[in-house]
């Protein structure tokens, strides 16, 4: 069995985020970027296939400028092979334009089973399993955190809110968008993926696809209004508490 | 001249999410004063389908619909949207949605929006807000064509406006299935044991705590004012607390008298599950973590110093 797995940078949320002067898009200059943290999840439930009942995972990106240390990272944890999909990318290009590029490539890998992250925090234009599903004329279930393989078909563990999920099985080949994995994702140690650095190399493989209009135009990009906004209890850490503490007496929620 | 807007209703044993009622009030004011079509599959919308006020109410019918499965469901609905002649497919942005939305944009070529919070016409176009980056940016866009499929964040429009009385209800012959899926069963949360949607008080973790062992902090503050102990997904995702304990979209919607969250930044998932609690404080270190847009209190600083100083206090007084 062959799982692919895409992998996307996407700005780390933790560092501040500005926006660019005509206000289009992110001021990129100075920002930080990480592995999807879904797409973590999506690796980490291939490997345990892997290790469930045998297979081939390979981890594909588009070459948005910086993926080689995410790629040498899922080597480092275990993927049997690492595909940079080059062309000319952008970093925070559009999802359509991504599943059209690796679309070509999942198809000559003969993939049976893409596993993707549900969701990335820049997805406007979709999210990047369906849109690869939809690209590659394959069946695709979102919202998965569950996945096992027997002969040609996959079951599935889709959620719905309040803790309710389906199970389905579906016909490979098939691509699920995965919001987790069975555990938590392993790390890599950085010797290792240092020395993978030093000593392995990427597969690289041109896009087929070109540029996708996705019909969809961002005016401005501002940060949402404090339309309501939390007082802030100041001071040090015991005078905050000492405050809130206060104020949940006051409200009775506490005994004083 | 107003649009067609259909409307891509969901359920979980005949009873609507409330997604449904509030892409309805959505796709009114996108209308324009055009046509509401709503749509979903099997006996559960059956039952409930006349409580959505939208000028067409479709069931879809047929064996394949009696228990869903994604791709009976993007057939389905793109062939409805092509023969009402659908200008606008609004979908919540969930399981159901996500993979239908994505199907009938590829099927009938249209533009997709996702994280959208708000959408109107404007012109020919239409223009729409989505919420990004985990809710610290909203990006305002422009469809052309004005015609598009959107995933809408659960609980960004009022459904007010959604509930009433449907026009006309049809039964709708389903298009054929692909046949690639198989609904096999459904699985309930397990009754019994702790139910954090009955409690007063939660004292909610997230990943500011860094580590499993920390948890103990919270249960500590949590047991001195008498609360109980929830958390946000990356904590259930990372087995350090059980899955009944989960607040947000995959998880559980409280409304407790009290909600602290400790070291929760607030993205979207998790603030839909939450925004209803009487009073909301929150912990963390990120003066701009979207949790505070939504806290009535907020403190900005390090957990790992307030929640000991607060259950300090709650110790002393008791």
């Amino acid at each position: 069995m062959h799982i692919v797995v895409p992998i996307k940078e996407v700005p780390d949320l933790v560092e501040e985020l500005e926006v660019n002067a005509d206000g289009s898009d992110l001021d990129r200059e100075y920002l930080k970027y990480k592995i999807n943290e879904w797409d973590e999840q999506a690796l980490e439930e291939a490997l345990c296939l892997k290790e469930d009942g045998g297979a081939t995972v390979t981890a594909v990106a588009v070459d948005t400028g910086d993926v080689d240390t995410y790629l040498f990272t899922a080597l480092a944890k275990g993927a049997d092979r690492a595909i940079k999909v080059t062309g000319s990318f952008t970093k925070g290009g559009d999802n359509h334009t991504a599943a059209a590029a690796l679309a070509g490539v999942i198809e000559g890998l003969g993939a049976d089973l893409v596993l993707g992250g549900v969701q990335a925090p820049d997805d406007l234009d979709g999210q990047l399993p369906v849109l690869l599903a939809a690209r590659l004329g394959l069946p695709c279930v979102s919202v998965v955190s569950g996945v096992s393989v027997a002969g040609g078909t996959a079951t599935v563990r889709q959620e719905y809110s309040g803790g309710m999920m389906a199970e389905l099985d579906v016909t490979l080949p098939a691509v699920i968008g995965i919001q987790a994995a069975r555990q938590a994702p392993r790390y890599a140690a950085v010797s290792k993926v240092r020395q993978l650095m030093k000593t392995a190399t990427l597969e690289e493989q041109a896009a087929a696809g070109a540029a996708v209009d996705t019909g969809v135009k961002v005016r401005r990009l501002y940060r949402p209004d404090a339309a309501g906004h939390a007082e802030m209890i100041e001071g040090d850490a015991e005078e905050q508490a000492r405050r809130l503490f206060e104020i949940l007496a006051e409200r009775k929620l506490v005994r004083r | 001249m107003g649009a067609t807007v259909l409307v891509v209703g969901e359920q979980i044993d005949g009873v609507l999410a409330d997604t449904t009622y509030e892409l309805t009030a959505l796709a009114r004011q996108i209308a324009d004063g055009g046509t509401v079509v709503a749509a979903g599959g099997g006996p559960g919308f059956e039952s409930a389908a006349s409580a959505i006020a939208a000028d067409r109410v479709c069931v879809l019918g047929g064996a394949h619909m009696n228990d869903y499965t994604p791709e009976a469901y993007v057939a389905a609905i793109g062939a409805l949207a092509g023969d009402c002649g659908a200008d606008v497919v609004l979908a919540a942005t969930s399981a159901v949605g996500l993979d239908t939305a994505a199907g009938v944009a590829a099927a009938l070529s249209l533009p997709l929006v996702s994280y959208v919070v708000g959408a109107r016409p404007e012109g020919g176009a239409l223009v729409t807000t989505s919420q990004l980056y985990g809710g610290k940016l909203l990006a305002e866009s422009e469809v052309g064509g004005g015609r598009a499929v959107l995933t809408v964040i659960p609980g960004s429009v009022s459904g007010d406006a959604g509930r009433g009385q449907a026009g006309a209800v049809e039964s709708v012959a389903a298009a054929a299935s692909p046949g690639r899926m198989t609904f096999r069963t459904m699985i309930r949360p397990e009754a019994g044991g702790v139910d954090i949607t009955k409690e007063e008080i939660l004292v909610s973790v997230g990943r500011g705590i860094e580590n499993q062992e920390n948890i103990e902090l919270v249960e500590e503050l949590a047991t001195a004012i008498g609360g109980t102990i929830s958390a946000s997904r990356p904590i259930i995702d990372s087995g350090w607390l059980p899955k009944v304990r989960q607040v947000g979209k995959s998880g559980l919607t409280v409304k407790p008298k009290l909600y602290l969250a400790i070291g929760i930044s607030g993205a979207p998932e998790h603030i839909q599950g939450m925004k209803d609690a009487e009073l909301i404080v929150a912990v963390n270190t990120d003066a701009n973590a979207p949790i505070f847009d939504v806290a009535d209190y907020g403190i900005c600083g390090d957990l790992f110093d307030v929640v000991p100083a607060l259950t300090e206090c709650a110790k002393a007084n008791a």
